[in-house]
């Protein structure tokens, strides 16, 4: 039971009262009337006010917490673990929404799955090539996932420049990848209403590059956090939070990779019913 | 804790008390405040939804279409009162709810891991009951059912806005769903008082874990699934659609194996509830506490490999129905241990039969009820005649709707003194519970008759030979409708008149943390992290 002789002021951070909630709250419901009324009528401008409104709330709340990471005594030790813990949790329901689109791809392409299945690649679809920007891509995205654990190393032996550095070229190698897969997009020989290999393919590799977007937002973010000398060797969770959600990415990739573009675009014959 | 204690040492930012007027419910920050929302949204919610279901009863009542002429209409009713019932009253109020108020009051935390996120959590809620509301209002409706099956949730059945403001409504009340998991399980994990291991920590608290879990590892399917569907709908792809080489079925598999977590994620608090009440008014401390704990653990690990037994009129083959029974009937093993465990908890004990301790004997009851008829649908032959009957509707209304209800009113007579600070009127309560318990029963026991005659779910229409057992159910309507109302008068006066209430008013039974601190709870507690650790032998 509790005793008073022993019990101890918390160590916990509990955060002011904060408009950012609700003001979250009605961008997202203005993002998602307006994303409606998209759908149906081609008006666009309701959606993007939204998504405005949306970065907006993203901008000044997550400020917030970067002033109170830097103040000392609110980001007490404990409360970076609980920072970490709920990081990773973020990761692991990422993991479960790209779950389901990975099912979406073996449903249709394994006919143990699905009793309708035709031919995978389904006929009259020109697959991309493996072995041209998909590999390329692959090993962008692998080299990005060194240099970023350099910038880590660098920023734990307290070397800055280095850490700047390779945490910029991360960066540049995230935005490349998206060059890339933009690129390899506009020459596919298929387009996003062509049936279910497109279906799959697109919001798979699609929902894959709006997350490397997002982790190389991220990364800039810590790029002009360190260069204002933000980060300490022993207390940098943002950018721990970072570099764990670019190897998620790197690991996405990865068995998008294998699964989609190398062994879903060889055409399965002994696997037919 | 002494309050002098609390009093002398405020190193900390929340040494203030609650913010006045509006912005501290708006901008609130704090877990009680926050749970208090939650609350009274579920009980704006449960009117929704009542009122709808309420519609369905009263068409219902006698054959023939009686009130309801447009029959899209009342498929509209038939979605709309279950989504407003699964994820704006029971989610909400056993999560948010009893969540937000008791998790930090129970671990000896001065609040959750999270408060802002946890603050979002909430108006997202909103925001998704207001797109839920919209779409039942728009184009007609959305008539899809909650399990939004394609074909007839595609753009060719439904094609005006509707099924898209409920598919929005779903992936924002799914977002909130799943930040306020992330910040439930960080709060558990890191936030325990010390000595508070995972072994010694109370079952409310594992139920929440295990919740959070189910959350977190199901709603992001259902947000792909969500998202593929919305594709599907406006921008040509073909998750679902045969024509262009999709599966309507995928859908299902993926729906289900969010929804059966979803349907554990409604009860499996309410476990946690009925624990603390069992052995609070037995006056005895939980049997098998460790039993119970991994039941949990159990029931949610199992939740997921089962999914494909909502699905088995779809033409499995004898394989894949016989891996599905099997791994369903499992499922009795860790419920058993449950059950068990509570009765042999009120075994011996010095029973109290306050309102509280009848609503969780009433659970149990109903949860057998329920259970059982559920080991029965688990059969896959046995469901190919049950499907879509209304068997499937009085099994899941046994065990989800009503005993998920019965967990959180006896929740909520438990804690009401706690958060409001006044006893409510035992013989009131008891008699709201006697008509409740009544009501409920006259109103589902009957459909297991309607269900094995055949009668179909999700149609307002049916022959004369149904018409004696949907009387008699629209009759326990009007009784659970009363019982309702008598539970929101005793709300009202405790709030007005109640008695003051002691910290603990349940006596040497109640022993979690949150029976330490003042009724009302105090706008902080916690300041001091209290000492869990157990005590060196005298």
């Amino acid at each position: 039971m509790a005793s008073d002789a022993t019990s101890k002021p918390h160590h916990w951070h509990v955060a002011d009262p904060s408009p950012w909630p609700i003001v979250g709250s009605v961008s997202a419901l203005v993002m998602a009337v307006g994303g409606i009324i998209y759908m149906h009528t081609g008006f666009i401008w309701g959606f993007l006010l939204g998504v405005v409104l949306v970065m907006y709330t993203m901008v000044v709340w997550f400020k917030d917490v970067i002033l109170e990471a830097e103040t000392p005594g609110l980001h007490t030790p404990p409360v970076q673990v609980g920072l970490r813990i709920s990081f990773l949790l973020f990761i692991v329901s990422e993991v479960m929404f790209f779950f389901a689109f990975f099912w979406a791809f073996f449903h249709s392409s394994l006919p143990i799955l699905n009793l309708v299945a035709g031919a995978w690649p389904p006929e009259g679809i020109e697959v991309l090539h493996t072995w041209d920007i998909p590999f390329l891509n692959t090993l962008i995205l692998l080299s990005s996932g060194a240099t970023l654990t350099i910038a880590h190393h660098a920023l734990i032996e307290n070397n800055r420049d280095r850490f700047l550095n390779y945490t910029l070229i991360t960066v540049i190698l995230g935005f490349i990848f998206l060059g890339f897969q933009i690129f390899e997009y506009s020459v596919a020989a298929f387009s996003l209403q062509d049936g279910i290999y497109p279906s799959t393919f697109f919001l798979a590799t699609g929902f894959h590059g709006f997350h490397v977007l997002i982790g190389a937002v991220f990364l800039t973010v810590c790029y002009f956090r360190g260069r204002n000398g933000h980060f300490k060797p022993d207390h940098h969770v943002g950018f721990e939070a970072a570099a764990w959600y670019w190897h998620f990415v790197d690991v996405v990739w990865l068995f998008l990779f294998i699964n989609v573009y190398w062994w879903g675009s060889s055409p399965l014959g002994h696997l037919q019913p | 804790m002494s309050d002098a204690a609390a009093a002398h040492d405020h190193g900390h930012d929340d040494h203030h008390g609650a913010p006045a007027g509006w912005r501290r419910w708006v901008y609130s920050t704090n877990h009680k405040d926050i749970g208090t929302l939650y609350l009274v949204a579920a009980m704006v919610a449960v009117l929704i939804g009542g009122v709808f279901s309420f519609m369905i009863r009263l068409e219902l009542q006698s054959p023939g279409l009686q009130y309801i002429e447009d029959l899209q209409f009342y498929n509209v009713l038939v979605t709309a009162h279950g989504f407003v019932m699964v994820f704006f009253f029971v989610m909400p109020a056993l999560i948010g709810g009893f969540g937000n108020w008791f998790i930090p009051l129970m671990i000896g935390a001065p609040d959750m891991a999270f408060p802002r996120m946890n603050n979002i959590s909430f108006w997202l809620l909103v925001v998704g009951l207001l797109l839920l509301l919209t779409s039942a209002l728009v184009a007609g409706g959305a008539g899809t059912g909650w399990t939004v099956y394609p074909p007839l949730s595609n753009a060719t059945f439904h094609s005006g806005a509707a099924v898209d403001f409920a598919i929005l409504s779903l992936h924002v009340a799914g977002a909130s769903s799943i930040l306020g998991a992330i910040n439930f399980i960080t709060t558990i994990m890191n936030m325990r008082a010390p000595g508070m291991t995972y072994h010694r920590m109370p079952l409310f608290i594992w139920a929440m874990l295990v919740t959070a879990f189910l959350l977190l590892l199901a709603l992001p399917v259902l947000a792909g699934a969500l998202t593929m569907l919305l594709t599907d709908r406006n921008f040509g792809t073909t998750f679902f659609e045969a024509s262009g080489g999709g599966d309507p079925i995928f859908w299902q598999h993926l729906f289900w194996f969010f929804g059966h977590p979803e349907v554990y994620i409604m009860i499996v608090p309410a476990f946690g509830v009925i624990s603390h009440v069992v052995s609070t008014f037995s006056k005895k401390p939980v049997f098998g506490y460790l039993g119970m704990a991994y039941a949990m653990a159990a029931i949610g690990f199992i939740g997921f490999i089962v999914w494909a037994h909502h699905m088995f009129t779809v033409g499995f083959n004898v394989e894949t129905r016989a891996y599905f029974v099997l791994a369903t009937m499992v499922i009795a093993v860790p419920t058993g241990v449950k059950i068990f465990s509570w009765l042999a908890t009120m075994w011996g004990g010095s029973i109290e039969f306050r309102t509280p301790m009848l609503y969780a004997m009433g659970f149990i009851f109903l949860f057998v009820v329920g259970g059982v008829t559920g080991i029965t649908l688990a059969n896959a032959g046995v469901d190919i005649a049950f499907h879509d009957t209304y068997f499937v509707i009085a099994h899941f209304h046994y065990v989800l709707s009503i005993a998920a209800a019965f967990g959180i009113l006896s929740g909520f007579f438990y804690w009401f003194p706690k958060m409001c600070g006044k006893m409510y009127n035992e013989s009131l309560g008891k008699i709201q519970f006697w008509l409740m318990f009544i009501g409920v029963n006259i109103l589902f026991f009957p459909q297991h008759f309607s269900g094995m005659a055949g009668m179909p779910r999700r149609i307002p229409d049916y022959p004369e030979a149904y018409a004696g057992w949907n009387f008699v159910s629209s009759i326990g309507a009007y009784i659970s409708f009363a019982a309702s109302l008598l539970f929101f008068y005793i709300v009202i006066q405790t709030l007005r008149s109640g008695e003051k209430a002691p910290a603990n008013p349940w006596g040497e039974g109640a022993t979690t943390l949150e029976w330490q601190v003042p009724s009302p709870a105090p706008f902080h507690t916690h300041d001091q992290t209290p000492d869990m650790r157990p005590q060196p032998a005298e």
